[in-house]
C-alpha cells in the first residue's frame, strides 16, 4: 500500500520536483505512473524507497510512516519492496543464481532457504536455462527477469519497476510487462514507471499521469492521456 | 531451547559470511593489504620502541631516586643533642621520606677507615667536624625546591644535594615521554589513515554490491561487517608481526647495551617483565586502527 497525501518535494538545489502530490495505491493493484521526462516520476519512486523525504506532506508505504521512519528501519522497509531499474543493476561477476540468491544472503537467509526459494523464482520468470551465465551473457529481455526475480526473491508486498522496458525492443518490452502481470495476479502490488504510451494502452489498469510535478490525470480506463505536442518531448 | 540453537545458526552463518567476504578482500588486494599491515607494524614497532625507551629512562631514575640522598650538615656549635633534635623538623618537610642521623664521630671514624695512611686529616674539611643527617627524597624531581627548604631549617649550615644527575635524567625522560606521546599519535593517525584507505579500495569495488544490499534491506551492521573484519584481519596481523619484531630488536639493543659499550652500570628491564603489556598495547590498537579504519572507508557509502 502506498499513500502520498499533499506531497512536496524540493530539491537541494531548489528543483520543485513534486508539487502536491495525492493518491493511493491499494494492496493487489496493478498500477501504471506515467508522465514526460522530469514530470516527477522517479523522484515519486525515490519518495517510496526511502532515497528522500517529502519536504512537505505525507507519505506511507506498507505501514511504515515515511515521514517518521527511523535510519534503522529503512532496511525492513526495503524488505516489503521490490525494486527493478531501467539498467537491471545486476553484478556482472556473479552468476543468475548467484544474483538472485545473493538478495536474500544478505538479509540473512539460510543456505536451505535459498536452495528452496530462488529454483521457484527463477522458473517463475522463466530463466531455466540460464542460471549458471552471467549477465553478461545474456540479452537485455533476459538480464531484465533475473532483475524481476531478484526484485521478488525476499517475497515483497509491492514491486516497483522505474522504466523497466526502456532498454528493451517492442517485443521484449510487452513480455517484461507480461511478467509483471502475471506477478500481480499471484499477489503483489505492482507499479510500473513508464512513459511509453502504446504498451500502456495494451493494458486496462490503472494509470496516473504526473506532468511538472503534479498529477493531472488518475484513472481506470487504462488511457494514456496527454497531448501529443509532450509525447514528442519523449523521443 | 530451539530459539536458542536458531539464533546460534544465524550468527554462525553471519559469521561465516562476513569471514569469506573479508578475507577474500584481503586477496583481492593483496599489494594495499600488505602495505597496510607493513605501515602498521612499522608504527607499532616505533611506538613500541619509544616506550620502551621511556620505561626503561624511568626506571633508571627510579634507580637514582633510591640510592639519591641529600646531606645535611648541621652547624657545628650545636651539641650532638641539639642536632638530634632536629630531626622532627627534617622529617617534616615535604617530600623527605626518611633521615638518618650520622654524629661528628661517626663520620669522623668512617672517613678515618678510608684514608687510613694518609695525611689529609691536616686538612680536614670543616665538614667533617659537623653532625649531619642524610636524608632521602621520595621525587628526585623535586630535589632543588627540598633542597632550599632544608636550608632554611634554623641549625642548618650546608646541604650537599647532586642536583645535575637527577636534573638530566628528569631532562630525558620528559623528552622520551613527550616524544613517545608525541609519535603514539601521530603514528595512529597515519595508521588509521592508510587502513580505511586500503579498506577503501575494497567498499570501491564493491560500491555497486553495496547499493544492491542496501536496494534489498541488508541492515547497516550487515553491510558494514565484512569491512570489519577486513580491517581486524589486517590489524591482527600487523599487531602479531609487530610484536615479533619487537621483540627481537628489544634483545638485539639491549644484549649490545649491557655487552658492548661502557653503560653496564644501567640494567634494562628484561622483555619478558614488559612482554605481555607490550602484546596488549599492540593488539588494542592494530585492532582499534582495523575497526575505525574500516568504520571510516564504509561510512559514505551507509547513508540512506
Ligand atoms: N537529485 C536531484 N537534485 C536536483 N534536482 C533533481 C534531482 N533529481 C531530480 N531532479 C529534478 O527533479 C525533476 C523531476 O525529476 P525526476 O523525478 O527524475 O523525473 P522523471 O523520473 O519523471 O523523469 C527534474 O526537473 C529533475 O531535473
Ligand atoms: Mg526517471
Amino acid at each position: 500500500m502506498v499513500q502520498m497525501t499533499d506531497v512536496f518535494k524540493v530539491y537541494e538545489n531548489g528543483t520543485k520536483a513534486l508539487k502536491g502530490i495525492d493518491f493511493k495505491i491499494n494492496d493487489g493493484e496493478f498500477v501504471f505512473l506515467v508522465g514526460p521526462s522530469g514530470s516527477g516520476k522517479s523522484t515519486i519512486i525515490k519518495l517510496i524507497t526511502g532515497e528522500i523525504f517529502p519536504t512537505e506532506g505525507s507519505v506511507i508505504v506498507n505501514d511504515f510512516n515515511m515521514n517518521k521512519i527511523r535510519f534503522s528501519q529503512l532496511p525492513y522497509l526495503r524488505r516489503s519492496l521490490g525494486v527493478i531499474f531501467q539498467d537491471f543493476r545486476l553484478l556482472e561477476n556473479k552468476s543468475v543464481y548467484e544474483n538472485i540468491a545473493f538478495a536474500m544472503r544478505v538479509i540473512g537467509a539460510s543456505n536451505k532457504e535459498i536452495r528452496r526459494r530462488v529454483p521457484y523464482v527463477i522458473d517463475l520468470v522463466g530463466l531455466n536455462d540460464c542460471t549458471k551465465r552471467r549477465p553478461m551473457e545474456l540479452s537485455g529481455g533476459e538480464q531484465q527477469r533475473v532483475a524481476i526475480a531478484r526484485a521478488l526473491i525476499n517475497n515483497p508486498k509491492l514491486i516497483i519497476a522505474d522504466e523497466p522496458t526502456g532498454n528493451l525492443d517492442p517485443a521484449r518490452s510487452l513480455e517484461i510487462m507480461v511478467l509483471l502481470q502475471k506477478i500481480n495476479t499471484l499477489g503483489t502490488t505492482v507499479m510500473v514507471v513508464t512513459h511509453e504510451k502504446e504498451l500502456v494502452n495494451r493494458f486496462s489498469k490503472r494509470v496516473i499521469t504526473l506532468d511538472g510535478g503534479r498529477i493531472i490525470s488518475d484513472g481506470m480506463d487504462g488511457y494514456y492521456s496527454y497531448g501529443n505536442e509532450k509525447a514528442e518531448l519523449f523521443h | 531451547m530451539t530459539e536458542w540453537t536458531d539464533i546460534t545458526v544465524m550468527v554462525m552463518r553471519k559469521l561465516n559470511y562476513f569471514i569469506k567476504e573479508g578475507v577474500g578482500s584481503i586477496f583481492t588486494h593483496r599489494f594495499m593489504s600488505f602495505a597496510s599491515v607493513f605501515i602498521i607494524v612499522a608504527c607499532l614497532l616505533i611506538m613500541g620502541s619509544f616506550s620502551l625507551l621511556a620505561l626503561n629512562v624511568d626506571r633508571i631514575i627510579d634507580t637514582l631516586e633510591d640510592e639519591n640522598q641529600i646531606m645535611v650538615f648541621i652547624d657545628e656549635n650545636f651539641t650532638e643533642t641539639a642536632a638530634r633534635s632536629l630531626e622532627g623538623t627534617i622529617s617534616a618537610i615535604p617530600n623527605v621520606t626518611s633521615v638518618e642521623f650520622v654524629s661528628r664521630e661517626m663520620a669522623l671514624d668512617s672517613f678515618k677507615d678510608l684514608y687510613e695512611d694518609s695525611s689529609l686529616l691536616e686538612d680536614l674539611d670543616a665538614d667533617v667536624l659537623r653532625d649531619r643527617y642524610i636524608v632521602y627524597l621520595d621525587d628526585i624531581s623535586q630535589m632543588a625546591e627540598t633542597q632550599y627548604e632544608l636550608a632554611k631549617v634554623d641549625g642548618v649550615v650546608k646541604v650537599n644535594a647532586h642536583l645535575e644527575i637527577s636534573e638530566g635524567f628528569i631532562k630525558v625522560r620528559n623528552i622520551v615521554s613527550a616524544v613517545s606521546l608525541l609519535l603514539v599519535a601521530v603514528l595512529l593517525v597515519i595508521s588509521l589513515f592508510i587502513m580505511s584507505n586500503t579498506i577503501k579500495l575494497t567498499t570501491f569495488d564493491r560500491r555497486e554490491e553495496i547499493a544492491i544490499m542496501k536496494m534489498v534491506g541488508a541492515t547497516s551492521s550487515f553491510i558494514r561487517w565484512p569491512f570489519v573484519v577486513q580491517g581486524l584481519i589486517l590489524g591482527l596481523l600487523g599487531a602479531l608481526l609487530a610484536f615479533l619484531a619487537q621483540w627481537g630488536l628489544y634483545q638485539l639493543v639491549s644484549s649490545n647495551i649491557v655487552s658492548g659499550t661502557g653503560l653496564s652500570f644501567i640494567s634494562v628491564i628484561p622483555f619478558e617483565k614488559v612482554s605481555i603489556y607490550i602484546l596488549a598495547s599492540f593488539l588494542a590498537i592494530g585492532l582499534g586502527v582495523g575497526i575505525f579504519g574500516s568504520i571510516m572507508a564504509i561510512k559514505n557509502y551507509l547513508k540512506v
